[in-house]
């Protein structure tokens, strides 16, 4: 439940509704009490054999006591259920916005799926608590003072019978609201691996099929499908007591006071009015009381998606603007010029990155190859501060990048990552996705340098073709080059490619690395690439092995070293080369 | 990417009987429970009746009788022995509505057992081309959301609605036998009451529409920023993609604020109709009571049946939502399961022989959408034991050509044949038993190293799976795993790279031995070199002493395979081997400078 007081400030901002609320609310059950004291007036003005007018005075009274009630919960409940769904809109709002400045690594670790249930179910649960839940509670709180001190004047020892059940209501939500919340989280987990399971073999269907595995995964399903549906049975024999439980009070409490106000009845200590009275008002507490199990579960919900939302919002973001600004930053326009210093980076306890010493002169270009894990593409992401370097300075134009600001700091560098992400909105909202507004002429050079424009003229709506699923499915390559033209549109200062042409043919690389020869002449570009005809052209290549850099140099200067980088080239080239041999002079012409 | 706002195309009725009377069907296994938890409901309808009758009855007879019969005493007595059938009363009803509740909830969880395993089942026997149209998403909505909206029709809605009809018609049919004239006076606020209901029920169900859509658009806008949040950071777009959640967001808040007024009205309204009917008791009941043509007993009780009779009228409205989008959801399940697969088994399969690995095709047509030909008219013959490359541009048919041998798709023109049976001739099963594939993306699942080779196959013993991971190269890099071929793989393989997964993939093929095996491998160079050696090695060890075609990218594979067919634009248009196409100077030739050349 201390995950709840997370909430303070979100109530606190509409104080205003919900102490309104509350206060209507209290006077809403004040005007109620009204009903029933009307009515034992009337019983016993019948008792005492009255005359039909005064049956009429009553019969008024009542409805304009029910008219007023009626409009005086009516806005209670409407300011709490109001302020429940402002509030909801801004836990939206605020985790929303957190989400934009978490970084990668979170994002790594936590599944879409998860995270996007937390700002949708659990804030639906946590609305639903401060809605209903709290509206309920407070209007069981206050039925039950209000009612209870109004018996309390009018006969203590009666009042008394009547709440003997207080204690034992409290007795039976202790008992099974403990074995409730147990159950309910094994119920839980199990429906996690239900989907989990389903997931996996929707994804991996074809597999599924090619192996002929249908009937064993239907098998395994079910017998998580099983455990799940006894899990749940297990729960429901626990939780199905709750409400039956309360109703009984309830009733228990009419018993009592049959008996015991019936017995004051004969005694003459009450008058029969004053008895229908108290069952009248018992009768305004048994809605309250049942509601009241409802109530708890909602808060048992509530507050353990508090608990995830809590998660959310309190992971700081890791990497942040910095509290030191350069005063250089203010100017905003780099050029360029890149250096590691010293850089290490671990992800926990695995190193990645091992004093890492680098310059890239503003304007040139720098190929970074090695075999898959050495530490490339986490070199790389470094730059745009993706992530923060654990130990020694990256640096840009002289400056700290952590005393750039991080929105100039990434408005300046066009990144293509290694895999690619476009979103469901049109193709040319894709490509001017980091920049105001794109021009008819800017758009169609960024689609020629980045190869583009050609496929673009097959799409139904050209530019306009909605991407994702609700339009057109684009190939890996059109989609490489699609992230490409993003990157590009920006006019950065400085281009990093991360393996971002793995899926476009060795040709049609070549061109778009001839186009960008053009584009970001004076800009730097940063390449990473398994392909030596790629990097082979570019000013400097590094070779990076187990997180070091094993060689540097040209395309010339590593052939002569005869390292790695030799070895992949040989490699690389074997195939072809056996090819020239064979086939004489074939090639001769490229 | 977005997978959310397609699921809520079919909104639903409150009551559709076509869909209702489909749903009984799931009632069916649990019929005797089901009639058990309704004679329960039943009697508990009544059991409640019995309260405020007694009261009335203690009333009359014990507390303020009309005639003064009995001592104070004997009354004493008699209100006792009330108080005590009351108490009997209330243990019967707790024990019934306990049952009750739960008997429910048993044949909800075990309907949606059933529902579950059922669509799981179904969807196990589609055919691909569904896959290719339904993403993951909306069906894990399926299998989940919507069965759970069921769920809850079953045990808290549709039931109850029922049991609550019966409390009002029995309370009705009281309040007449008590007094009918008083009964009828009473009944005035009922038109108004129907005619509100009736006036809500239209808007609430138009807003509830309205939420769910706009839900859904959140939904989808969060996931798919979630999952690109890192591109939203590098091109500075946090401010303006949160305008745009913002606008949606607030379009949410709108409507959820409406649906609240509706919600608040209506029970406000209804508050009040039961103080109207209070007072009309009270002043025509009062007036009987004045001529001696009630007892005080009796209009007790019937002030207390009132309020019984409006307490199920209140939450009237929550439970029409439920109904609402459980036929809703149950629509969207149907409509799944209603999805026959386009392939379907033939009813008198022929069974293979000792399967020799020939493929013939015979002007093989094919088109995913209608018209829209991808193979057109393909023949050829491949031996027993070939090694085949198909080769040729993206969009030639590659592809789709490899999943027609293992019958993915059918074809809408000429024949495909394994060792001269038609495909469509044999079982699914059968056929795939004997064509294996080795899909592009290699995709392993979540468990061990031996289990994604294994799959759930328990004829396939460790040591084979050892063999096959050594034959394959993957022996390496799982002996230096910390739990070698026991280590807990990831959800899609994280922690392994792409070329791990594809000797494993590999290991998987060769241990399930099949006597043609199919291999897409597109190009990809997210691979290193050293492990490009690995992999090339292993593919050519893959088709060694079996009819093989691969699509392939690698020079050296397709210098190591018997024949080469080249295709261009749905059609064949040159084969033979490495060294006649290069010398045709057509298509392969060109194909060929494009890719290699530097």
């Amino acid at each position: 439940m201390s995950a709840l007081l997370s909430l303070r400030s979100y109530l606190y901002r509409y104080r205003a509704a919900t102490i309104g609320g509350f206060l209507f609310l209290i006077c809403a059950n004040i005007t109620a009490l009204f009903l029933p004291y009307l009515i034992s007036l009337a019983i016993d003005s019948l008792q005492a054999g009255g005359n039909g007018s005064i049956l009429v005075r009553y019969a008024i009274l009542i409805i304009i006591a029910g008219a007023v009630q009626a409009v005086l919960a009516f806005f209670g409940r409407y300011f709490q259920a109001k302020a429940s769904r402002q509030i909801e809109y801004e836990l939206r709002t605020d985790l929303f916005k957190h989400f934009e400045k978490l970084e990668l690594d979170y994002f790594q670790h936590h599944k879409v799926g998860d995270l996007v249930a937390r700002a949708t179910n659990d804030l639906t649960a946590i609305r639903s608590m401060l809605g209903p839940g709290i509206s309920n509670l407070m209007n069981t709180i206050v039925a039950f003072t209000v009612t209870i001190t109004f018996m309390l004047t009018i006969d203590i020892q009666l009042t008394l019978y009547a709440a003997i059940i207080l204690p034992m209501i409290t007795v039976v939500f202790i008992v099974v609201g403990r074995q409730i919340e147990h159950r309910y989280k094994a119920v839980q987990d199990q429906f996690g691996e239900v989907s989990a399971h389903a997931q996996e073999n929707l994804s991996g269907i074809r597999i599924i099929k090619a192996y002929r595995q249908e009937d064993h995964e239907l098998e395994a399903f079910r017998a998580a499908n099983h455990k799940y549906m006894m899990l749940s049975i297990s729960y429901a024999r626990i939780y199905a007591i709750l409400w039956p439980a309360m109703f009984f009070l309830a009733g228990i409490a009419s018993v009592i006071l049959l008996w015991r106000g019936g017995l004051d009845v004969i005694h003459g200590r009450i008058s029969l009015g004053q008895l229908v009275q108290f069952m009248g008002y018992l009768a305004q507490l048994t809605w309250p009381m049942i509601a009241f199990g409802w109530v708890v579960n909602l808060f048992q919900q509530g507050s353990a998606s508090m608990i995830r939302i809590n998660e959310v919002m309190q992971h700081a973001p890791t990497i942040a603007d910095p509290i030191k600004m350069s005063e250089r930053s203010t100017k905003l326009i780099l050029k360029g010029k890149v250096e590691f210093h010293h850089v290490t980076f671990s992800y926990g306890e695995h190193e990645v990155l091992h004093d890492i010493n680098l310059k890239v002169d503003a304007g040139s270009s720098l190929a970074i190859v090695g075999p898959t894990g050495s530490g490339k593409s986490t070199l790389v992401n470094l730059v745009p501060r993706l992530f923060d370097v654990d130990q020694g300075q990256l640096v840009i134009d002289d400056i700290d990048v952590h005393e750039i600001p991080l929105a100039s700091l990434r408005h300046q560098i066009g990144f293509v990552p290694q895999e690619t992400f476009l979103f469901s909105i049109p193709l040319s909202e894709n490509i001017g996705f980091g920049v105001p507004s794109l021009s008819e002429q800017r758009m169609q050079e960024v689609m020629e340098s980045a190869q583009l424009a050609k496929d673009v003229d097959d799409f139904p709506h050209g530019t306009a073709t909605m991407i994702g699923e609700r339009g057109v499915t684009l190939s890996g390559g059109q989609k490489q080059r699609t992230a490409l033209a993003r990157a590009i549109a920006k006019d950065p200062s400085i281009l990093i490619l991360d393996d971002a042409m793995s899926s476009v043919d060795t040709h049609t690389e070549a061109e778009i690395l001839g186009h960008l020869r053009n584009v970001m002449q004076g800009r730097t570009t940063i390449v990473i690439s398994h392909r030596c005809s790629t990097v082979k052209n570019l000013d400097y290549i590094i070779v990076l092995d187990e997180g070091r850099i094993v060689e540097e140099g040209n395309h010339e200067q590593l052939l002569q070293k005869h390292g790695l980088y030799a070895e992949m080239y040989r490699r690389q080239l074997i195939g072809e080369e056996l090819e020239e041999t064979e086939n004489g002079d074939l090639f001769s012409g490229r | 990417m977005a997978t959310f706002f397609q699921e809520d195309e079919i909104l639903g009725k409150a009551y559709d009987a076509r869909i209702m009377r489909r749903l009984l069907t799931y009632v069916r296994p649990y019929l005797r429970l089901s009639i058990v938890a309704l004679v329960f409901l039943i009697l508990l309808s009544l059991v409640d009746l019995v309260g405020p009758a007694l009261i009335g009855y203690g009333i009359d007879h014990y507390i303020a009788p009309t005639t003064q019969t009995l001592s104070e005493t004997q009354r004493s007595i008699g209100l006792l022995e009330v108080s005590t059938i009351y108490l009997f009363v209330l243990i019967i009803g707790l024990i019934l509505r306990y049952l009750h509740v739960l008997f429910l909830s048993i044949i909800g969880q075990r309907i949606m057992f059933d529902m579950r395993s059922q669509m799981f089942d179904h969807l196990q026997r589609l055919s691909l081309s569904y896959f290719d149209h339904n993403p993951v998403g909306r069906l894990m909505t399926r299998l989940t959301n919507d069965v759970d909206a069921l769920n809850e029709m079953f045990t808290s809605g549709a039931i109850s609605i029922l049991g609550d009809v019966l409390t009002i018609l029995g309370i009705t049919i009281l309040l007449l036998v008590i007094n009918w004239q008083l009964a009828l006076v009473t009944f005035v606020v009922l038109p108004p009451l129907f005619w509100i209901a009736s006036y809500f029920r239209v808007a609430m169900r138009d807003n509830f529409r309205a939420i769910r859509v706009r839900l859904a658009r959140i939904n989808a806008y969060i996931a798919e920023n979630i999952g690109g949040m890192y591109i939203v950071q590098l091109f500075n777009r946090e401010q303006r993609n949160f305008e745009q959640f913002d606008e949606l967001n607030r379009d949410y808040l709108h409507q959820s604020i409406r649906s609240l007024l509706y919600f608040i009205s209506f029970s406000s309204i209804t508050n009040f109709l039961s103080a109207v009917a209070i007072a009309l008791i009270i002043w025509y009941g009062g007036g009987r009571v004045l001529v001696g043509a009630l007892t005080i007993g009796a209009l007790v009780a019937y002030l207390q049946y009132v309020d019984r009779f409006f307490l199920p009228v209140r939450d009237l409205a929550e439970k029409y939502n439920i109904l609402q989008s459980a036929m809703a959801s149950s629509e969207r399940i149907f409509k799944v399961l209603d999805e026959s697969a386009t392939i379907q088994d033939p009813s008198v399969p022929v069974e293979f022989g000792n399967v020799q690995g020939e493929i013939e095709f015979k002007d093989v047509w094919f088109a995913y959408n209608p018209g829209d030909w991808v193979l057109k008219g393909i023949s050829f013959n491949i031996r027993a034991g070939e090694r085949v490359a198909f080769v040729g541009a993206t969009g030639a048919g590659k592809t789709s050509l490899i999943s027609l041998i293992s019958r993915f798709y059918d074809i809408q023109k000429g024949e495909i044949l394994v060792d001269s049976i038609d495909v469509r001739n044999v079982r699914q099963k059968d056929l795939r038993k004997h064509v294996g594939a080795v899909l592009q993306d290699p995709f392993i699942f979540s468990g061990t190293v031996a289990s994604n080779i294994r799959l759930h196959e328990e004829l396939i013993s460790d040591e084979k799976i050892h063999k096959a991971a050594e034959y394959v190269n993957a022996a390496h890099f799982i002996e230096q795993l910390p739990e070698k071929y026991n280590q807990e793989v990831r959800e899609r393989g994280a922690g392994l790279s792409v070329g791990q997964k594809q000797l494993l993939a590999f290991a998987r093929a060769i241990a399930f031995n099949p006597e043609i095996l199919l291999i897409l491998d597109e190009a990809t160079s997210s691979v290193d070199t050293e492990t490009e050696v690995l992999i090339e090695d292993a593919l050519n060890k893959l088709m060694l002493n079996r009819t093989s075609i691969i699509i392939a990218h690698r020079l050296s594979t397709i210098r190591n395979v018997d024949r080469i067919i080249v295709m261009h634009k749905g059609r064949i248009v040159e084969q033979g081997t490495h060294e006649q196409l290069l010398d045709q100077q057509g298509v392969y030739r060109r194909l060929y400078d494009f890719q290699y050349a530097q």
